[in-house]
């Protein structure tokens, strides 16, 4: 559709100063985490209201002109890159808490409400919202939704999805529909838990129930150094065999080490090759048990320094050396891909041996930092994209460590989602009769095809026209 | 199960997608044990009691495989023996209870209330669509994110969505020891006060049911060394009228498992509600015949109804509930509120567009 009539009809729905069209406005927009790629919407649209959004979907349905829901633009595999000559519908105006009802320990939010401020308007009352993507002081509820967001602490409590009791949506043609209850059981199939994680391609959640949980009333943060990466991967196995169930279980190699070091001053042991993060949590008694047996594990494992976080504040700065690792990244290479795919458990030390053969063979630096107690991996890729042809090695490399994730049985994403980066090769995850499946899921909501377009399935637009470089 | 439907017993994964091609309606069934779940007229009864067996399970991955005939006590034995359970307590497990069912009831027993149902154990499965093709949904790793959750969509589908073949769980490591608390208060509210203090509290209990007129029992579950210290907090906490239970509680937790408190002939349906809810639809149920067993903190009522059901879903439609007729004479899955969805209607149709599989409400 001509760019001025997309335009003149977003200005009946908005006023014109909610309707951006200027380069320059366009710019913050053209682009998320996934920075490699890069599109130009015809307009972003601002939203302050659900029927704003609503009215959007179907003048975009009604025109057949493609858009995308975006939160703060935080989608690590492009899942909220524009299609050009679409439009971008802006959600983080539709920030509210809608209902925080501690005594049943939900919150009712609208989809632009930032994951942390969740956690903050439950604190008063002793409870969190669970899942904490390290992006979570910015990314939305609405992104988390669509992405099935994961983070450190799904070891014992899941995902997002695990954490959601009702939605209600806007479906790509326009119907506004309503599904899951306030109740953590439900009867029926289970439609909160196929919309998350659906990447944007059904519609558009407008607003969001959540599940709170009772915020622990101990937590025991473990850090240990090893003089390996492999040793370190070993010390997770015994851990997990121990009996031990604990809230996180993450690990930082030697360059993410240096990078979140450099950072943030987590004050990690500076000669490590690689650190294991442990923390427990629970009622005191409890995890006072558990950290007596988890000590001794960790120490036979081979660990040459063991500490404990002395308190919150010892805590938060182990944790934030952790979720800066992608960021502080960026300090030690202009460009870097971040993968997340999944191995399983007891594979782990062979897929980060595999990873490190890799990173020599296509000549690029690969910082891992992972969630070591699920399987998921977070190699990032370090690149020069001023480099001619550096781009492209390393998204061949990053293709051979999802081929190696498929390969030993695990999958191609644990936690971002395929969105636009990885869409080749959830082929090779799943067979054609699979896929056929799940796209004729996505034309029953979206049979415009109108809804994230180029996202989680290849489409038409072609990934060479979107790149940066 | 009336006796015009005629049963097929396929014997593995493609003579199932063959009947489902074969037949223009067809319904699966694991081991029967949800008896008011019955075939409707004329459907061909896919009995999965064939398709059984663990097909994969490394302790050490804390997950597992198997095909949806499976019995459930079949594989907690299984993990039992390297010291893992599935922490929600499939029920009527004792009955004999398979995998398929209890992911395609969507049923989930007492243990749901520590780390979640059925819904957030179920990692991956294979399914055959409406269409006789076997579709794998999910994975066997622990995290995912690659593609549709088609493995929680079915979860409660009741077979109406596909039949399930087999089915990835994620799996914990078994608590090496137990105690249950009970709390005795003089009437309803006194003791759903003692539930919904819990319910907000940083206590971690395994679980914590509500038995009317006056009864909350808790089960605290983890390592030995540490059991009593907490037992202790709890009593404190819950103060007077709690006691620890001398046998562990087995016997309770194994009757509201089994649903043991059931009358014989008596229809079971799980109602969904919230914990500040219960008051209400304790004074709506409470004058009549009915029996009540809340669980999960308050997150489902077990209501068991003598006779015809309608006075039942007639209060349940009034309070905007709506329940799953779980064990009883057989009749429509679903009674109370009606469902309005048009989303989960898109997905019957994408999924079933032939209608095999019964309707979708």
């Amino acid at each position: 559709m001509d760019p001025a009539r997309v335009i003149e009809g977003l200005r009946t729905i908005y006023p014109a100063d909610r309707v951006l069209v200027r380069p320059a406005e366009l710019a913050p927009y053209e682009s998320d985490a996934l920075t490699a790629f890069r599109a130009r919407p015809v307009a972003v649209v601002l939203p302050q209201h659900r029927d704003e959004v609503v009215a959007t979907v179907r003048w975009c349905y009604e025109h057949r002109v493609p858009f995308v829901a975006r939160g703060s633009g935080t989608s690590l595999s492009g899942g909220s890159l524009p299609v050009p000559g679409g439009v971008v519908i802006a959600l983080n105006r539709l920030n509210r808490i809608l209902r925080l009802d501690p005594e049943e320990r939900l919150a009712v939010v609208e989809p632009g409400v930032v994951n942390l401020e969740v956690s903050r308007a439950a604190a008063p009352y002793g409870l969190y919202y669970a899942p904490d993507p390290s992006s979570q002081p910015v990314c939305t509820i609405g992104g988390n939704v669509a992405f099935n967001s994961g983070g450190a602490h799904c070891l014992k409590y899941g995902m997002t999805s695990n954490h959601v009791l009702a939605i209600e949506a806007v479906l790509a043609d326009g119907e506004v529909v309503r599904f899951g209850g306030e109740s953590q059981e439900e009867v029926g199939p289970d439609l909160v838990g196929l919309f998350v994680g659906s990447e944007g391609l059904f519609g558009i959640a407008l607003e969001v129930t959540l599940r709170l949980v009772p915020r622990p009333e101990a937590y025991r943060t473990v850090l240990a150094a090893y003089r390996s990466l492999e040793a370190a991967g070993d010390a997770v196995a015994r851990v997990v065999a121990s009996g031990i169930l604990p809230g996180a279980v993450e690990i930082m190699d030697r360059l993410s080490i240096e990078a979140a070091e450099a950072a943030v001053h987590a004050g990690y042991p500076q000669d490590a090759a690689a650190l294991l993060i442990v923390e427990l949590e629970g009622e005191e008694p409890e995890v006072e048990a558990e950290l007596k047996e988890l000590l001794e594990v960790v120490r036979a494992s081979g660990a040459y320094e063991v500490r404990l976080a002395r308190d919150e504040v010892d805590r938060q700065r182990i944790w934030k050396g952790r979720k800066s690792a992608f960021s502080a990244v960026g300090r030690l290479s202009p460009d870097y891909l971040v993968q997340d795919g999944v191995v399983p458990r007891t594979r782990l030390g062979e897929a980060l041996a595999e990873i490190e053969r890799l990173s020599r063979r296509y000549g690029l630096r690969v910082a891992n930092v992972f969630h070591a107690g699920d399987g998921n991996l977070h190699p990032l890729i370090l690149y020069d994209g001023r480099r001619p042809g550096e781009l492209e090695r390393a998204e061949e490399l990053a293709g051979e460590i999802l081929r190696l994730c498929i390969r030993l049985g695990g999958s191609i994403t644990g936690e971002h989602g395929v969105g636009m980066e990885k869409r080749h090769y959830l082929a090779e995850m799943f067979s054609e009769q699979d896929l056929r499946v799940m796209r004729r899921l996505r034309e029953a909501m979206d049979p415009g095809r109108i809804a994230n377009r180029g996202k989680m399935f290849p489409e038409a637009q072609e990934t060479a026209a979107l790149r940066t470089a | 199960m009336s006796v015009a439907n005629p049963v097929l017993r396929p014997a593995d994964v493609a003579s199932l997608q063959e009947a489902v091609r074969e037949h223009p309606s067809v319904w699966p069934r694991g081991a029967g044990t949800k008896t008011a779940l019955q075939p409707p007229e004329g459907a061909v009864v896919l009995d999965l009691s064939q398709l059984r067996g663990v097909v994969d399970y490394d302790p050490q991955e804390f997950t597992f495989t198997a095909l949806a005939g499976t019995p459930v006590r079949e594989v907690e034995e299984l993990l039992g023996r390297h010291g893992q359970y599935l922490p929600f307590d499939p029920p009527l497990c004792g009955a004999g209870a398979t995998l398929g069912g209890t992911l395609a009831s969507g049923l989930s027993g007492p243990g749901r209330y520590r780390y979640g149902g059925v819904r957030d154990f179920v990692l991956g499965v294979r399914f055959v669509d409406g269409e006789g093709q076997l579709v794998r949904a999910g994975g066997k790793v622990v995290k995912n994110a690659a593609g549709f959750d088609l493995a929680k969509l079915l979860v409660g589908s009741l077979g109406r969505l596909g039949v399930v073949a087999e089915l990835s769980f994620k799996v914990f490591p078994a608590p090496r020891a137990r105690r249950t608390i009970r709390v005795d208060r003089s009437d309803f509210e006194g003791v759903w006060e003692v539930l919904r203090a819990l319910y907000t509290s940083p206590f971690d209990p395994e679980a914590a049911d509500l038995v009317p007129p006056g009864t909350v029992w808790v089960r605290v579950a983890g390592r030995p060394e540490s059991l009593a210290a907490r037992v202790r907090r709890l009593l404190d906490f819950l103060s007077h009228g709690a006691q620890v239970v001398e046998d562990d509680g087995a016997r309770v937790w194994e009757e509201a498992r089994e649903f043991r408190w059931v009358p014989s002939g008596w229809t079971l349906v799980k109602v969904p509600v919230t914990p500040r809810r219960l008051p209400e639809l304790e004074r709506e149920l409470g004058r009549g015949d009915s029996r009540r067993w809340y669980s999960a903190g308050g997150n489902v009522a077990w209501v068991a109804w003598p006779g015809d059901v309608s006075p039942l879903a007639a209060v349940l439609d009034r309070l905007g509930l709506r329940g799953l007729r779980v064990l009883g004479p057989p009749g429509p899955p679903f009674v109370g509120r009606p469902e309005l969805d048009g989303f989960g209607r898109r997905v019957k149709q994408a999924l079933d567009p032939l209608g095999r599989f019964g309707p979708y409400a």
